[in-house]
């Protein structure tokens, strides 16, 4: 008898799993979405999207040219940052600036020569456009560290001992060339598979509401578990599979460099994608409405993923509250294991922490879930 | 086996609605008999798919008992959903799985075992006439064959109980009696119980028992036929020579002592309020002044007959007139010219060379089955479709290019519900009669008209999403007619209306078509081309007649059928004018 029931059970499931896969197959929208959207994603933010500083535009205004200030322009000219342009007055810089053909001016007075030759204070006045208050952070610090190379190999020329009190030896750790693309990429990972998870999961179940199939499925013997696990299985699999194709792609193609171990990866990327699924079908069970789960979906999933995960922008320096929201975000917790995963390795204590949160959130959603699936229509 | 195979006893149920409770079932009790096709019939919104959803499980009652088989379905659902067969409404087909895949889950999902499918899927699809489409997509099928793929589906672990909800709605008159043989045939030979909802009053006569259900109450319950002869001796057939059945109709139905009075054939059918023999005299003393040849004679009651004089009171009973439009132009005016009309869908043709021609003032129809192309050369016709090839003038102007000024002359209702829902009435009227270039006074009076021809000024502040469905049809007629247009395009205006409203609805528009209004009227039920002057009956596309409703009649009377009805004839060309190929 029991064992008549597990065989009954299974081929419902097996049935529930079969008509899945058919419809995958023959939808082409899921595997666009599963497919296609992660190379397209990964490729806009591996070549499209750049935090990195390179060839900022900037204009010398050089007052009165001489061997001097020649060798400071070269500076500007060698360094892989700037692409640097001549004026001859401030006016004609400032103009250029107004007219956002450069981002900053380096000013450089008639007399700065001279004053720097006989030992006074020679200013080099720096105008930046703050209107990307960040890029504008980025410039002036790389203009310093132009500057103040310039200046110890002028002085060394020279002879003259230059003394700093305090030298800068810095070192950067597991992104050593400073380059974005190496943490945004496993940051698009984490977005790819919230995607799939919750989008696509809450559309596909919301379509069965809407075409009436569901009002059909819940009077057959199927129970509402068999349900779950008929759209759970076959969401898992497809995830997975963008997922594997997201990292090939990043390793390979993007060359991040994936320190710590891939299975752990697999491991944390399972949890995350079950979290995303249920995310999904609990959208999918409130709303019953493809229009309406699909909004839902990327209101409450999507776009947190984008922009409250860490992956983008630093959650340390969000206000207060939203960094509290923060905490809400599954995304949050797998980008960072993620980048750890993929720059640093298996740093345990940061993947356990972040998998123990997104345990408690597996655990808290599949309860309310299964207590909002109810094979009922109200 | 017990006798009763569905026992209610004392159920309610309320839905909450945005700004008001509704009692879909109140109070209800009674037994279905075993091995029996019990109809449930009833107007929109008398609780019959409320009915059919408890009896599965996917619905709770607010209170009372509910038995199916002998469970308690409330308590023990899943045990009485492996034992019965529900179709919904719209079933759940997966249009993206072939018609075999769509066996093949739903065997699955109620464990039929595998050695035991092929034999009952032959069957199915034997029984179905679908064997050369298994391996066709679900999407792909046409109205009628989605219909019996999903009987067929619930039928695959042979149900102890069969309920199916509104199995025959939109769907061609072939495929509907198919599906009634397919349905008796698993009564006879597996002793299977059914329950099913329908609008057609005409297939509660096919029922062995009905329980006729209104606003959530039961009326009565009973054998059809026993219920037709509650108006025994108030049934009469009155037709007039040389006079047109509509305003015929419009005379008899003023008449306090007649209850209803309808189209039919050649004259007009009579349910009187009390059982007398009407005369002449009392009915038409014009007519009998000016000795005009009056027959009345006494007809068999029908279903439709009893369940209309049991729903029909005096309150709803009064006369729908419409306030006078003018129209300019002569009756023998040519309004609507369509020559070789085509229209290609990639390499699917959806409507294939017709012809056809209206008059002013007439009322024409376009018959046939959902997917037969009507919708499709409606729209052309509207200029809201390009025509791939063929002509078409509409007062002499192909509306595509028509200017604004020209449109005036037009109204159109759609098949869909197309009025603002999170509007109220009021405001859609008000809407609709700006687009129009209605203003101020002339506006305030058509509003006025409006909400007093239609009878919604209960309504006028309700938003238009929440009003009753026979409600909602209303105010889409009386959109359609705020700037008094000369030709009335309605599309599908009766789908989903029940009985009542339909009357209401035709008598508006026959009252229309006297004052010189020219009336294009799709439809898929059968007896509606009664009132219409002339018709087409369309099937893939193309014309297989067109004619006055007599001359379609004509074409399938035979001396086994004599008195064939509307749908008898549609049976009769579909049959003989297409070759058997799956009916497409």
């Amino acid at each position: 008898m029991a064992e008549n029931k597990t065989s009954a059970r299974n081929m419902r499931l097996m049935g529930m799993l079969r008509k899945e896969m058919w419809q995958i197959i023959r939808d082409p929208s899921s595997i666009a979405i599963a497919f296609v959207m992660p190379v397209v994603l990964l490729f806009m933010f591996g070549y499209g999207v750049s935090l990195d500083a390179k060839d900022i535009p900037v204009g010398i205004a050089v007052e009165q040219a001489d061997i001097v200030t020649q060798s400071l322009s070269d500076s500007f000219e060698q360094s892989e940052f700037f692409k640097p342009s001549y004026y001859h007055s401030i006016q004609q810089a400032q103009q250029a600036l107004e007219e956002r053909k450069i981002d900053g001016i380096v000013w450089l007075r008639s007399n700065f020569s001279q004053n720097l030759q006989a030992g006074k204070q020679a200013p080099i006045e720096i105008i930046i456009n703050g209107v990307d208050s960040n890029q504008a952070n980025i410039t002036m610090g790389y203009i310093q560290g132009v500057w103040q190379s310039w200046l110890i190999q002028f002085s060394s020329s020279r002879g003259i001992a230059l003394n700093l009190p305090v030298n800068l030896e810095q070192r950067v750790w597991f992104n050593s060339a400073l380059n974005s693309r190496l943490f945004l990429v496993p940051g698009v990972i984490a977005v790819i598979m919230t995607m799939i998870g919750s989008l696509l999961t809450a559309m596909v179940v919301a379509r069965e509401w809407e075409r009436g199939t569901m009002e059909a499925l819940m009077v057959t013997p199927l129970s509402m578990k068999e349900m779950l696990a008929g759209k759970l299985i076959p969401y898992f699999i497809l995830g997975m599979g963008s997922m594997f194709i997201s990292v090939a792609l990043a390793v390979w193609w993007f060359g991040v460099p994936l320190r710590g171990s891939f299975w752990v990866m697999v491991l944390v990327s399972s949890l995350f994608m079950m979290v995303s699924l249920l995310i999904g079908l609990l959208i999918s069970i409130i709303s019953k409405n493809q229009f309406v789960a699909g909004q839902t979906a990327i209101a409450a999933s999507f776009l947190p993923a984008f922009l409250l995960s860490g992956f983008l922008f630093d959650i340390n320096s969000m206000p207060t509250i939203i960094q509290g929201i923060t905490y809400l975000i599954p995304a949050r917790y797998f980008v960072a294991q993620l980048q750890t995963l993929f720059l640093a390795g298996n740093v345990w204590p940061v993947i356990l922490s972040n998998a123990f949160a997104l345990m408690v959130m597996l655990v808290v959603l599949a309860y309310w879930v299964s207590s909002k699936s109810r094979k009922t229509l109200e | 086996m017990s006798k009763v195979i569905l026992t209610l006893s004392q159920v309610n149920k309320t839905f909450d609605s945005q700004d008001y409770q509704v009692k879909a079932i109140d109070d209800m009790s009674f037994a279905v008999k075993t091995g029996k096709v019990t109809g449930l019939i009833g107007p929109d919104g008398a609780g019959k798919t409320t009915l059919m959803r408890l009896a599965c499980g996917i619905l709770t009652p607010d209170s009372g008992d509910f038995e199916v088989m002998g469970i308690d379905v409330t308590k023990e659902p899943l045990q009485v959903q492996s034992q019965i067969g529900y179709m919904p409404q719209r079933f759940g087909l997966y249009e993206d799985l072939t018609v075999q895949e769509n066996l093949d889950l739903y065997a699955d999902l109620q464990n039929v075992a595998k050695d035991k499918r092929q034999a009952r899927y032959d069957e199915l699809m034997h029984m179905t006439g679908m064997s050369p489409f298994t391996g066709r997509l679900a999407g792909k099928l046409s109205g009628g064959m989605k219909q019996k793929l999903g009987l067929a589906c619930t039928l695959i672990r042979s149900p102890k109980l069969l309920l199916l909800d509104e199995p025959t709605v939109g769907v061609d008159p072939v495929s509907r009696r198919e599906l009634w043989e397919i349905v008796y045939r698993q009564v006879q030979e597996q002793g299977m119980s059914v329950l099913l909802s329908t609008a057609y009053l005409d297939e509660a006569e096919r029922c062995d028992e009905v329980v006729l259900l209104h606003e959530g109450k039961l009326i009565m319950q009973g054998d059809p036929k026993e219920f037709s002869q509650t108006v025994n001796g108030r049934v009469f057939q009155v037709t007039v020579e040389n006079s047109k059945h509509r305003s015929l109709q419009q005379k008899l139905s003023q008449n306090p002592a007649v209850l209803d009075a309808l189209i039919e054939g050649e004259g007009v059918r009579l349910v009187m309020t009390e059982q007398s023999e009407p005369k002449a005299e009392v009915l038409l003393p014009e007519m009998v002044k000016a000795n005009r040849k009056i027959n009345i004679t006494a007809v068999a009651p029908r279903f439709e007959d009893a369940f209309i004089a049991r729903l029909k009171n005096k309150e709803n009973s009064k006369e729908h007139s419409i306030a006078k439009i003018q129209v300019s132009g002569s009756a023998d005016d040519e309004v609507i010219r369509v020559e070789d009309l085509t229209r290609k869908f990639g390499d699917f043709t959806a409507v294939n060379k017709i012809n056809f021609h209206v008059k002013r003032g007439e009322i024409f129809g376009l018959l046939g089955a959902n997917g037969a192309g009507k919708s499709t050369a409606f729209r052309m016709l509207c200029g809201l479709l390009p025509v791939s090839s063929g002509k078409v003038a509409v007062a002499g102007m192909d509306l595509r290019v028509a200017t604004a000024s020209a449109r005036r002359k037009i109204g159109y209702m759609a098949q869909k519900f197309s009025l603002y829902t999170d509007l109220s009435v009021k405001q859609n009227l008000k809407f609709f009669s700006s687009a129009y270039g209605l203003r101020k006074k002339a506006q305030q009076d058509r509003i006025d008209w409006a909400l007093e021809t239609f009878e919604l000024q209960e309504y006028q502040d309700t938003n238009a999403g929440n009003l009753p469905l026979g409600y909602k049809q209303r105010l889409s007629f009386a959109a359609a007619l705020m700037h008094e247009p000369e030709i009335l395009f309605l599309d599908e205006p009766t789908s989903g209306v029940d009985p009542l409203a339909r009357r209401e609805f035709w008598q508006r528009t026959n009252a229309l078509a006297e004052m010189g209004v020219t009336i294009l009227v799709t439809t898929h039920f059968m007896d509606e081309a009664n009132y219409c002057d002339r018709l087409v009956i369309m099937s893939k596309g193309k014309i297989l007649a067109s004619g006055t409703p007599l001359d379609m009649k004509n074409l399938a009377r035979t001396e086994s059928q004599p008195d064939p009805s509307m749908e008898d004839a549609f049976i009769y060309l579909i049959q003989e004018k297409e070759q058997p190929d799956g009916r497409e």
